[in-house]
């Protein structure tokens, strides 16, 4: 069911220029979405791929019709939307089903809604329940049930209203991974077989290959605010076969764009960076030490796309480390490949005193938010300052979720570089009194 | 084990952050009261008195009659909290403006001392039902609703407002209708928190029953046939004996109940369990599985099953679960502001009235009267909650730590918890006056009857969920006892023991105004507190003088929550829970 270009299905939805903002402390606008336009059409598969931060799942939300773009529409055959979508169905990553009602309750709560006869009800849930392989199983509640076999409750409850468009919020990424392969090939088996129920599936994902796989267009997200970075096209026809030179090139080729510097974040030199302009990565110390350690013990020097699927990582939990390891200069990114720096290489081969130097002073110089907390506790009178002066600055340009998330991983860091400590009953950082706070910019 | 739990349920007890609203909320209890008092004093001219005094029999055979009364009361007030539950509950979470005055009312309503009420209620009532004694019964079950609705009303508000996302917006894709989200959605949601805390105030219930079946208003008598005032007869007649008979008819009742009416529910509710919320031990039932063997629910289900469709499309006329995706900011702003200035000066206009009310009547000095008169209570309190601790918590303890004890404890805690404490004080009366020991001292047992289980109960339900992994811990670290007690039980139980203290201060608040002044045959024992001033302006029927009462104690309620209960609380929650 390749699509080419030329001959597109009907148009199903239209997002036209939308813009999505929250309004942070200060009445300062905090960007998720800037200028998206997409459209889906019948017959064709569309991912959307992107980091955490991207936007993909608000995007999604807002073609479903939960939230409202700042600026901008969504129209669905033309029409705008004033509510929730008419012509969509929704299958989660949490599965949201009810917990208290039946398989089959729950696929027949949607045709209830719709006003549908009980005897015709029963009728087509029961051919979902069929179609989606969940037979025997119509009266067990979805705890007695594994993971992905409420997932495929989850398809059945979407597919049994037929609706035009099926939505699918990284719908496998709460699976185990043989479990998520298998209900993938089951679900691809049924769209290239013609029966599928719907017309067109917008999935959103951020694992590369799980989008490669599915879909016919790839539109891949840009982080801070979310933006359509490109859109790629999958000429590949059905089954598709991973090893394929042109499938692994294409995954090469979107693992560099997801973590290829997008310009107007990493130009900014690392020494006046602000905390706002630059947000640290949600790294923990210990995660981005057991990075550079692998890239070491190789060599020095690894393939991403290579090492995610070997130690079987989703990019969202393995970029956030790649991210944080180049922001201090302890790896680089060169094409798909990590490189270990010199920094690195000390870093990781040092005794723990030592290492903790190296950090330390690597946190202070090139980690804006480190460093604005160092040089906030070096004027203060006592060495110690309260978090919530922090939390205050932070939610001029971030949702107060994010600033929160923000300070977390500068403490983190800064804890354990010894350059500061954090005592959570009072919500106080105090100053390591052994610590150098502002003399980094000349040691570094 | 469904003891093993803390009462009133985190649910229950969460509360939005209110700085401002505060004062809001202090001045709006002022008005409701006046309101009250103004509604209940323009109904007292069509007043019958005549009307209503049953003469209750000491007989014993009457027994059963009376307590069947007294049950059907209990369960008609339930089936009202119900349904407050759930349109109170429901139209707090759903409309954002109406939230911003219903959560801080009920919030006073929790607080207001209702007994102080019961003459203003009973007078209300009665003029609504001339020369029957429906306003009566009215006005019995209104108490017992009071003691059951606000918790019930809290914990469903909270499930409701703490729904899962995803449910959320599964139910707006399914263009679910808001009978049909309401019924599959909502209430199996929050029927766990609802069932539990329905059946913990259904406990509390009893303290009101007791207490609104025999009252005296407006130097008047009134009695209702029921379990409560057979007490108070046999307690006026000066017959132990019967005194004691009935309390073993209201143990059995407790239990009964328990066994065929909440334990059924709570073992049904399981099924309402979202998995990843937490594991207690599931409750289960004998009854229940009686009834599931039974052909019985099968056939029900049979009957009233075709019912569900048609109702569902009537009621499609409340429209969808959802909610315009646009709203226009300077319109929703103007819309806060013109609600904002209504609800406010409708309290402002009602305090003025309230206190221009007080200074032409009894004179504002009443009000530092009555607030050093609280003060007399308020020691009380403490005295009850300090020794309710000391002896309370190394029971509590060590009962929760050991399972087998546990095992036996839990039903008697149970019943020690729902028990009228009210149904004591005639047997406490008569020690006190056969010992001449001034009910200035006494007061503080009488009041402590009732509040302190809930400690215990609470203390009990923290001990028993120490994790055992840190007990052992404890053990291989050979913690010395002081050390044990500080690093680790202590700091354990904090959270439900702040629950337990809040439970039992507010009890006693509330206690205070039945036990500062008893009866026992001919002698009226009087203590001087705040409770009794209540008590006393209550059966003269002296307006003023009752708002003045319940304005003060609502004050120290209310004070004493926000300034020392509610910041514990947070501790608690931020700092030792498990």
């Amino acid at each position: 069911m390749t699509v080419d270009q030329g001959s597109r299905g009907e148009l199903l939805v239209d997002v036209d220029a939308v813009h999505k903002s929250f309004t942070g402390a200060g009445g300062a606008e905090l960007k998720v979405l800037e200028d998206i336009r997409l459209s889906i059409h019948a017959g064709e598969i569309v991912a959307l791929l992107g980091k955490s931060g991207s936007g993909k799942s608000t995007l999604l939300r807002t073609i479903a019709g939960l939230i409202s773009p700042t600026r901008g529409t969504v129209r669905y055959r033309g029409r705008e939307l004033t509510g929730a979508n008419p012509g969509v169905a929704m299958v989660f990553q949490t599965f949201a089903l009810m917990p208290w009602l039946t398989v089959q309750a729950n696929v027949e709560l949607g045709l209830a809604a719709r006003g549908v006869p009980q005897a015709e009800r029963r009728d087509a849930a029961l051919a979902a329940i069929d179609l989606i392989g969940l037979d025997g199983f119509e009266s067990a509640y979805p705890k007695e049930l594994s993971g992905g076999m409420r997932q495929r409750v989850g398809f059945a409850r979407a597919l049994v209203l037929e609706p035009d468009l099926l939505l699918m919020d990284e719908p496998f990424s709460a699976l185990d991974v043989l479990t998520a392969e298998n209900l993938r090939t089951e679900l691809m088996s049924l769209w290239t077989g013609q029966q599928f129920p719907t017309k067109g599936i917008c999935i959103v994902t951020h694992n590369i290959e799980e989008a490669v796989l599915l879909a016919d267009r790839v539109i891949v997200l840009g982080s801070n605010p979310g933006r359509i970075l490109a859109e790629l096209p999958v000429p590949f026809t059905r089954p598709r076969d991973r090893r394929a030179p042109a499938f692994v090139a294409l995954v090469d080729q979107l693992y560099d764009l997801l973590t290829g510097r997008e310009p107007d974040v990493y130009e900014a030199a690392p020494a006046d960076a602000t905390p706002t302009a630059r947000p640290l990565p949600q790294a923990s110390v210990g995660g981005m030490a057991g990075l550079v350690e692998i890239v070491y013990a190789r060599g020095g020097r690894v393939d991403l796309p290579e090492i995610a699927a070997e130690l079987s990582f989703e990019i969202d939990d393995l970029l956030p480390l790649v991210d944080g390891a180049t922001m201090l200069d302890l790896l680089s990114v060169l094409g798909a490949d990590l490189v270990l720096t010199d920094t690195g290489r000390a870093w990781t081969t040092a005794n723990i005193q030592d290492s903790k130097k190296i950090f330390a002073g690597q946190a202070r110089s090139r980690a804006p938010l480190v460093r604005t907390v160092c040089r906030a506790l070096a004027t203060s009178a006592d060495g110690s300052l309260r978090e919530a002066f922090f939390l205050d600055l932070l939610r001029r340009g971030f949702s107060t979720e994010d600033a929160r998330q923000q300070l977390d991983t500068a403490i983190d860091w800064g804890r354990y570089g010894e350059l500061y400590d954090f005592d959570a009953s009072t919500g106080e950082i105090t100053a390591d009194p052994a610590a150098a706070l502002v003399d980094a910019e000349a040691a570094s | 084990m469904a003891v093993l739990r803390s009462f009133p349920s985190a649910e229950a007890l969460r509360r939005p952050r209110q700085s401002l609203v505060d004062v809001a909320v202090v001045a709006g209890a002022a008005t409701l009261l006046w309101g009250l008092v103004q509604l209940s004093r323009g109904v007292t001219a069509p007043f019958d008195s005549a009307a209503p005094a049953a003469a209750i029999s000491t007989d014993p055979a009457d027994l059963p009659y009376y307590a069947a009364r007294s049950l059907l009361r209990m369960f008609v007030a339930l089936v009202a909290s119900v349904a407050f539950t759930f349109v109170y509950a429901t139209a707090a979470a759903r409309l954002r403006r109406a939230e911003k005055v219903l959560l801080p009312a009920l919030d006073i309503l929790q607080s207001v001392p209702v007994l102080g009420f019961l003459s203003v209620t009973v007078t209300g009532f009665i003029a609504l039902f001339p020369g029957s004694t429906l306003g009566l019964e009215c006005a019995s079950v209104f108490a017992i609703f009071t003691a059951q609705a606000w918790n019930m009303t809290f914990a469903f508000y909270q499930s409701l407002v703490s729904q899962p996302r995803d449910l959320d917006e599964a139910s707006r894709i399914l263009r679910l209708s808001r009978w049909q989200r309401f019924w599959r959605v909502d209430v199996p949601g929050g029927m766990i928190p609802l069932v539990w805390n329905g059946m913990m105030s259904f406990g509390g219930g009893w303290f009101f029953l007791v207490a609104s079946e025999s009252i005296s208003v407006l130097n008047h008598q009134f009695t209702l046939p029921g379990i409560g005032s057979y007490v108070a007869a046999a307690s006026d007649a000066r017959e132990l004996n019967h005194v004691l008979l009935a309390i073993g008819v209201m143990v059995v009742m407790v239990i009964g109940v328990n066994v065929l009416f909440w334990r059924p529910l709570t073992a049904w509710a399981e099924r309402f369990r979202v998995e990843d919320s937490e594991a207690a031990q599931a409750p289960r039932s004998v009854v229940l599985n009686l009834l599931r063997r039974s052909r019985l629910p099968r056939a029900l289900g049979r009957v009233l099953g075709p019912l569900g469709a048609p109702i569902d499309r009537v009621m499609a006329v409340f429209g969808l679960a959802e909610y315009p995706l646009r709203t226009s900011p300077t319109r929703r702003r103007a819309g806060d502001v013109v609600f904002g200035v209504a609800v406010l000066a409708v309290i402002a206009w009602g305090l003025l009235r309230a206190v221009e009310y007080v200074r032409s009547t009894v004179g504002l000095g009443e009000f530092p009267h009555a607030l050093g008169l609280g003060l007399i209570t308020f020691g009380r309190v403490i005295v009850l909650v300090v020794v309710a601790t000391l002896v309370w918590v190394p029971i509590g303890v060590w009962i929760g730590l050991n399972p087998k004890v546990s095992r036996l404890a839990q039903p008697v805690v149970q019943v020690l918890a729902s028990f009228p404490a009210n149904f004591l004080f005639p047997l406490v009366t008569a020690l006190l006056v056969a010992t001449g020991i001034s009910l200035n001292w006494g007061g503080i047992l009488l009041m402590s009857l009732g509040a302190q289980w809930y400690v215990l109960f609470n203390v009990i339900a923290g001990a028993s969920a120490v994790p055992n992994d840190l007990r052992e811990a404890a053990a291989s670290l050979r913690l010395p006892r002081s050390l044990w007690w500080r690093k680790l039980i202590l700091p354990a139980i904090f959270p439900s023991y702040i629950t337990g203290g809040i439970t039992a201060a507010g009890g006693a608040w509330n206690a205070s105004i039945v036990a500062e002044i008893v009866k026992y045959g001919p002698t009226t024992l009087t203590a001087t507190g705040l409770g009794a001033y209540v008590a006393e302006a209550t059966s003269a029927g002296d307006f003023p003088r009752i708002l003045v009462g319940v304005a003060a104690m609502s004050l120290y309620v209310v004070a004493l929550n926000r300034l020392f209960w509610r910041r514990l609380y947070a501790l608690a929650q931020q700092r030792y829970t498990l």
